[in-house]
């Protein structure tokens, strides 16, 4: 889960909205028909498992273009197909942002420039990475954090899935938690790491093509995209022209915190450094393919705002015109996150109903396992077999990976409760989330690129980042909010113009800080590694790596580089 | 070697297509017009699910042999 997401994340998806969908028993065929499809895989890949490298990292055997689709499935969890259709009906077309500004230039950094180090160094996780080149308490220190992160998150999204349909289907809350989680602890312990990633491609093409037909419909109705442009206020409709000033457009954001904020430190700190879509890369077979895995997966990426995004935009369009509402959610207004159940309702009678809404579990699926397999290989390489058993054999790291994999479940379904009963805690969890996302990257990018960073300056820069990030929320609050989780609760010092600037200023704040307190403390403290210890670690001590002999297409620089000129060209259509 | 992805993800999109597709013939044609703008998504996806699951069938068992 991004952390930046949150606040389209639906918590609490329509709690009390009227909307039923009726299902057929050929739309309840189509769902067991995948649901058969996800268990079989696992059972299929059972037989292939046998070492924990198995289990974790897939034998480092996957082809680049598996992996990318396992990238970018993993990461098309809930928050995605729910909150990006309700913000692209509360922003317009500017969510594209979150994607052409917010994922795909760190994609692009992260297969050229950082994938060299998680996947040359014997790393075998991200945190790992961070032993070999700081300390073990620099890894310790995102290890848990992570494992907590991941276990919350895997926990709301599945409190999202039995919330939503509970609220269109009418089903039964504790059983959609109980289904959905034993669906994916089986085909998790059978088939491992390989097992999710299959079913996170199988669920991709069935997003795409589930939900294509339902943008090309709803467009139709609406006369098209200019249709849309002729129904709606221009800043729904313009992803830059309205951002010179905070006021202009509906997100309450000027173009500089855009860029930096969201553009470098969010999303270069979620898509470079979350072990969550980094796993999926080091999955690869050879160093070639898991530098081409994030600029594969980058292709899609640029092209999911016309998936995800336009329907919120379309539904705005039909509300405009009449003839359609949506339900209406706690504060009286429409409940944007019933956006896409709302379309699949009016457009898709049985038949394709069931493939929508097999999509949509996939999707929530896909993203609870993604969290899980990244949790208990964290869990099992980097606190268990580093603090408590450092000598198991391999066999007992799977038991134990298989044993994580229960438990792991089990707290998320604690926290989908949790989560239900109490929503400021929710909240309060995704705010310290933010404040430790906020200056990771800084400590990566000094990291990798800098060797005269020190273990001291990794672990307090990170450490004081995270501090600074919570002080500049105390001291800040969007305008017209009250002092507490929304911020300003140690005074409310500065005021933005929305919480997304308020989130974004932040993460600015946070970077700079880490930034400048591990250069500080690394030149104060002396060097813990030498150079040579270093190899592999650092930009300027390792080798780059070979793309000669490789095809064109499957040079990341070139592949890189075609992917930026694309998506300069989409923002360009969309100015 | 391992479990071609697109084994299972042909078998899945052909059997979806398949399921769509005789749906689309046999069900009532008033939920097209009341639904999909009297359009037979039904038939019109199924193939599309079952060209798609043929093609990515064909290339596993292409790679295979």
């Amino acid at each position: 889960m991004i952390p930046l997401f949150a606040e389209a994340a639906p918590l609490n998806a329509a709690s009390g909205s009227s909307l039923f969908l009726k299902l057929a028993s050929v739309d309840y065929i189509i769902l067991a028909v995948y649901f058969a499809f996800v268990l079989g895989i696992g059972w299929v890949l059972r037989k292939y498992l046998k070492t924990s490298a198995d289990f974790f990292e897939s034998g480092r055997s996957l082809p680049a273009w598996v992996c990318a689709l396992g990238f970018i499935g993993a990461n098309l969890g809930a928050q995605e197909v729910i909150g990006m259709a309700a913000s692209g009906a509360k922003y317009g077309i500017s969510t594209s942002h979150f994607y052409w500004i917010g994922a795909i230039p760190a994609m692009v950094f992260v297969g050229i420039f950082m994938m060299p180090f998680y996947y040359g160094s014997k790393a075998r996780s991200v945190p790992e990475y961070l032993k070999l080149r700081f300390d073990e308490k620099t890894r310790g220190l995102n290890a848990i954090t992570f494992a907590i992160m991941t276990v919350f998150s895997s926990g709301i999204s599945m409190h999202a899935l039995a919330s939503l349909l509970v609220a269109i289907l009418d089903w039964n809350y504790n059983w959609c938690i109980v289904i959905s989680s034993l669906i994916v602890l089986i085909y998790i312990l059978t088939g491992g790491l390989t097992s999710a990633i299959y079913n996170e491609v199988l669920q991709f093409f069935l997003i795409v093509l589930g939900f294509l037909p339902l943008v090309l419909i709803g467009l139709k109705d609406v006369g098209g995209w200019h249709g849309l442009m002729s129904k709606l206020e221009p800043n729904m409709t313009h992803s830059w022209s309205y951002m010179g000033n905070t006021a202009s457009n509906p997100m309450g954001v000027e173009w500089f915190s855009l860029v930096f904020g969201l553009g470098f430190v969010l999303s270069f700190g979620y898509w470079c450094t979350d072990f969550l879509v980094i796993q999926r890369a080091m999955a690869a077979k050879d160093m070639n393919s898991a530098r081409c895995t994030p600029l594969i997966a980058a292709i899609p990426k640029m092209l999911f705002p016309a998936l995800v995004i336009l329907p919120g935009i379309i539904a705005l369009g039909l509300i405009q015109r009449g003839g359609f509402t949506l339900p209406h959610a706690a504060d009286g207004g429409p409940d944007f996150n019933m956006v896409v159940p709302a379309l699949l309702s009016k457009y898709f009678p049985n038949g394709m109903l069931g493939i929508g809404l097999t999509a949509l579990m996939a999707s929530f699926m896909s993203g609870m396992a993604g969290n899980v397999t990244a949790f208990n290989t964290v869990w099992t390489y980097d606190l268990y077999q580093s603090y408590i058993k450092p000598n198991a054999t391999d066999h007992h790291l799977v038991t134990v990976g298989r044993v994580t994999t229960v438990v792991g479940l089990i707290i998320s379904a604690g926290c989908a409760y949790l989560a239900r009963e109490f929503n400021n805690i929710m909240d309060m969890l995704q705010l310290v989330f933010g404040f430790v996302n906020a200056p990771l990257f800084a400590v990566f990018l000094l990291g990798m690129f800098w060797k005269r960073a020190t273990g001291h300056g990794g672990f307090f820069g990170l450490l004081l980042g995270t501090v600074s990030a919570a002080i500049f929320h105390g001291l800040s609050i969007p305008a017209g909010a009250l002092t507490g989780i929304k911020g300003g609760w140690i005074a409310p010092h500065w005021v933005f113009a929305s919480s997304m600037a308020q989130n974004f200023w932040m993460a600015i704040a946070a970077f700079a800080s880490c930034f400048i307190l591990t250069a500080a403390i690394s030149l104060a403290t002396t060097p813990n590694r030498t150079d040579d210890q270093l190899r592999g670690l650092v930009y300027s001590l390792t080798e780059k790596p070979s793309t000669e002999g490789a095809a064109w297409y499957k040079r990341p620089a070139v592949l890189g580089s075609l992917v930026l000129l694309a998506t300069l060209v989409l923002n360009i259509i969309f100015w | 070697m391992q479990l071609d992805v697109r084994l299972p993800m042909g078998l899945l999109f052909l059997t979806l297509g398949v399921i769509l597709t005789v749906y689309g013939f046999t069900s009532d044609p008033a939920i097209y017009a009341q639904h999909s703008l009297g359009e037979n998504v039904n038939i019109r996806w199924g193939i599309v699910f079952f060209v798609f699951g043929a093609i990515v069938f064909f290339l596993a068992k292409k790679k295979k042999a």
